[in-house]
């Protein structure tokens, strides 16, 4: 227990990381109405950047710019490939992570994982000074949170909810759903690779692996936060802060789990199931409850058209 | 004024479920017509509205508002021309999002959307003002998440969503099937009210052939993606539902298509 308690800030600092990508899944996911698969590469480019142009002697602010910017032209790509080129969403996702593997790998002139030493660069984070890491981490966390609050307070940003909420009444009221999509992916994947640019400071390393199953564990943030908060927090940037809670929580009881003896080669598997049960409540809610179901609104109303 | 010149739409061209929606519609509004579209399932009612929306592309003709050519104009663009209510009333408005949020993205419909706020401070008294004059009681409920709302009030606010900045052309898809008879009733005074204070040029489908004698000043009936019959003014006001349901008869082989029609 004293194990497990004293390993407690580490997890916490990791966490707040994972829950400022847990940002970037809940505009997707939660306000867009889009699961986006291309975090699980983009969140591996922040990192990727981030490491090799403070290497190469950038400063490490100008470095996490860089960072940020990949990840926005990863979400581009991907928005792209949903807008233009009419590919299912999750599909455009799918590529642009596949495709993300080639480039991050280019990115990190072809290995498959670089060090990075608080000890030759200066860093913002890193495990090696745990409050100082939670201080960073949570202030970038509040940053992010204060930039969205105001921009979904916006006209775009209005525009951009009411596009995952109904396209339709979206349409009609003068909104290209395209361009809007497109902007919520761009931003969503720029805090992705942030955080990853973030975790990789943190940890002392990037790997071309580092985001395999970002969504899984961003989802799982988001779920988490909802399922503890939601009742409570109805104020947007309390929602946001419940998926950084959530990112914490989740950490917290994976470094609980591990200390209690789970193989660490199983803990994927356990995630996984864990956000499929937590996707699966409110559909057997409204199983049960005979609730009411939501109604798709890209259905045509009025006669049959075809 | 609205000038749709000989419209066509093929769904499904090429295919056993070829269907000709639309073959060749020519309809003319003035400024201020109130004009009641009437017609069976599959006459191309609600595909004439989804074409001046924007929905899908047409396959050939004209569609001017204004003398401005929205033939392939893209929806949203159109948008700003258009006050719009379809049958679902779900579909008018952001669930999510609340009532005052909602009026200020109708608000801006006419407009490029920036960074300014999305609702501003002294835009919330007007729409207070608004929602008040719906006489429903919302207007102390402006933060409510419009999903919480009952199906007459949405359509109530996306009525007021389509009418908040005066459109060229106001389209209304069958807005009151969907409610109750009471609620419809409600919901369809209202409309009357909207239409008649800020004399707005409409097109309104209806399945109640009664609401379609009693409102506007012109009534068209629709079949195989034309029309086949048209009234205004006088002439509109000595028919009866009994004349409507022969003359649809009539058209549609000696049979009736739709059985919602008998029931009104």
């Amino acid at each position: 227990m004293t194990q497990f308690l004293s390993s407690l800030p580490g997890a916490v600092a990791q966490g707040i990381i994972w829950g400022i990508m847990a940002i970037g899944v809940f505009i997707t996911f939660k306000i867009l109405d889009i699961p986006d698969l291309t975090v699980d590469g983009s969140f591996s480019t922040g990192g990727a950047v981030l490491v090799t142009t403070v290497t190469a002697g950038l400063n490490v602010w100008a470095a996490l710019l860089l960072a940020f910017a990949a990840g926005c032209a990863a979400g581009f790509v991907t928005g792209t490939f949903h807008t233009k080129f009419g590919i299912p969403a999750i599909l455009a996702g799918i590529l642009t992570q596949l495709a993300l593997y080639s480039i991050n790998l280019r990115i990190l002139g072809g290995l498959a994982n670089m060090p990075l030493s608080y000890r030759n660069f200066s860093l913002l984070l890193s495990l090696s000074d745990i409050p100082r890491a939670l201080i960073v981490g949570g202030l970038f966390a509040v940053v992010v949170i204060a930039l969205l609050y105001w921009f979904f307070g916006t006209e775009v940003g209005h525009a951009l909810r009411a596009t995952g909420c109904n396209q339709m009444m979206a349409r009609a009221n003068g909104v290209n759903t395209n361009i809007t999509k497109m902007a919520g992916i761009v931003i969503s994947n720029g805090i992705v690779a942030l955080a990853g640019a973030l975790l990789a400071q943190y940890q002392g390393f990037t790997d071309i692996n580092m985001g395999r199953g970002a969504i899984v564990i961003g989802l799982a943030a988001v779920i988490i936060g909802e399922v503890l908060f939601s009742r409570i927090f109805h104020n947007f940037a309390l929602r946001l802060l419940s998926a950084v809670i959530g990112g914490v929580v989740y950490y917290c009881v994976i470094t609980l789990v591990l200390r209690l003896g789970l193989n660490a080669n199983d803990l994927k598997l356990l995630t996984a199931l864990v956000v499929a049960v937590f996707l699966g409540i409110p559909y057997w809610q409204r199983q049960f409850t005979g609730g009411k179901v939501k109604i798709d609104p890209s259905a045509q109303g009025g006669d049959a058209n075809a | 004024m609205l000038e749709i010149r000989d419209l066509y739409k093929v769904f499904n061209a090429g295919t056993v479920n070829e269907k000709m929606a639309l073959s060749g519609l020519n309809l003319t509004l003035e400024d201020s017509d109130f004009v009641t579209v009437i017609g069976g399932n599959g006459a191309g009612k609600s595909t004439m509205l989804n074409m001046i929306s924007g929905v899908f592309p047409s396959d050939a003709g004209k569609i001017l508002l204004d003398d401005i050519d929205i033939t392939n104009m893209r929806e949203h663009r159109r948008a700003k021309y258009l006050g719009r209510v379809f049958q679902d009333p779900m579909m008018g408005t952001a669930a999510t999002m609340s009532i005052e949020e909602n009026l200020a993205m109708a608000f801006r419909r006419t407009r490029r959307r920036g960074l300014a706020w999305g609702v501003k401070h002294d835009e919330k008294q007007r729409y207070r003002e608004v929602v008040a004059s719906l006489g429903l009681g919302l207007e102390d409920r402006m933060t409510t998440k419009v999903g919480l709302l009952s199906g007459g009030q949405r359509q109530a606010i996306t009525l007021l969503m389509a009418t908040l900045q005066k459109p060229k052309l106001l389209l209304l898809d069958e807005h009151t099937a969907a409610l109750d008879p009471k609620t419809a009733a409600k919901v369809l005074e209202l409309t009357e009210t909207f239409i008649q204070k800020e004399k707005l040029t409409t097109l309104m489908i209806t399945h109640n052939m009664k609401d379609a004698l009693r409102l506007g000043n012109r009534i068209i009936m629709m079949h195989n993606g034309r029309i086949i019959f048209e009234a205004a003014g006088e002439e509109k006001e000595k028919l009866t539902v009994a004349d409507l349901l022969k003359m649809f008869e009539k058209a549609s082989g000696g049979e009736f298509a739709n059985d919602r029609m008998l029931l009104t």
